[in-house]
């Protein structure tokens, strides 16, 4: 069975997880033998962007010192064989370029989701 | 024939209507039969805590027998019951390492601790997946 991840919520529960909820998800049950890829839309587009930096939170003088890192753990994604997708339409909507976008990350036009979908056994969006 | 869905529940108790809409989905499931499965992730994980209480209620007026306060753990135990009464079975699982974050380890009997491998098997068992997730 595949199944696609929609991600469109973006760095959630940032003040306990040094992750992000839904990618840390995706990769424990690829360790359990899941076919999962993702696609990104929504804000959480923002994800395909190179360089991002989550580091920096401290709170009451105690600072998060492992802090989700996102590009790692999409990149991880890739390299287990997994496929990540952008929806190139929620980029622009975010001011995000394509030339901005990680080189390893795919990018899709709008015309391009219905038959990316038609691929996947299940969709899951979050 | 006998179906299987899975749910996959996000929010913390009482924030949020999705809560409601998912546990409503589920319990017509269970009135029609389903083979339910329940994959509480993050706070949904709370939902089957143990240690919720009730309570008085002075706005209206109400002590608290008179308000009987309505908790989620105490939906999940009646949505167990209902679909088992129907000839389904509702098997819930809470992620374990979600649990341990919020130290709500005190969960009912009707529930089990478990992994993301357990959503995959539910997946993999079901006719299809309903995530309800924060936004």
């Amino acid at each position: 069975m595949k199944v696609l991840n929609i991600l469109s919520t973006p760095w959630r529960a940032t003040l306990e997880e040094q992750d992000d909820t839904v990618v840390w998800l995706t990769h424990a049950m690829i360790g359990a033998g899941a076919e999962i890829d993702v696609l990104l839309t929504g804000e959480a587009a923002a994800y395909a962007a190179p360089n991002l930096n989550a580091s920096g939170l401290t709170i009451g003088g105690m600072p998060q010192t492992q802090p989700p890192d996102i590009n790692r753990d999409l990149n991880s994604l890739l390299e287990k064989g997994r496929q990540v997708f952008v929806c190139q339409h929620a980029m622009t909507q975010l001011g995000l370029h394509e030339d901005q976008t990680s080189p390893s990350i795919t990018p899709l036009l709008s015309h391009e989701l219905a038959p990316l979908l038609d691929n996947y056994d299940q969709i899951w969006q979050w | 024939m006998s179906k299987t869905l899975t749910f996959v529940l996000m929010d913390a108790p009482f924030e949020n209507s999705r809560t409601v809409t998912g546990l409503r989905l589920i319990d017509i499931a269970a009135h029609r039969g389903y083979h339910l499965k329940v994959f509480a992730y993050e706070g949904a994980v709370s939902l089957a805590f143990k240690e919720q209480k009730p309570h008085a209620n002075a706005v209206h007026g109400h002590d608290i027998d008179e308000e009987n306060h309505p908790l989620p753990h105490k939906w999940i135990e009646a949505l167990h019951k209902t679909a088992s009464a129907h000839g389904g079975s509702l098997d819930w699982v809470n992620c374990g390492l979600c649990v341990d974050e919020r130290g709500v380890n005190n969960a009912i009997e009707c529930t089990r601790r478990g992994t993301p491998a357990d959503l995959w098997s539910f997946a993999c068992e079901s006719e299809n997946t309903l995530v309800i997730s924060t936004s």
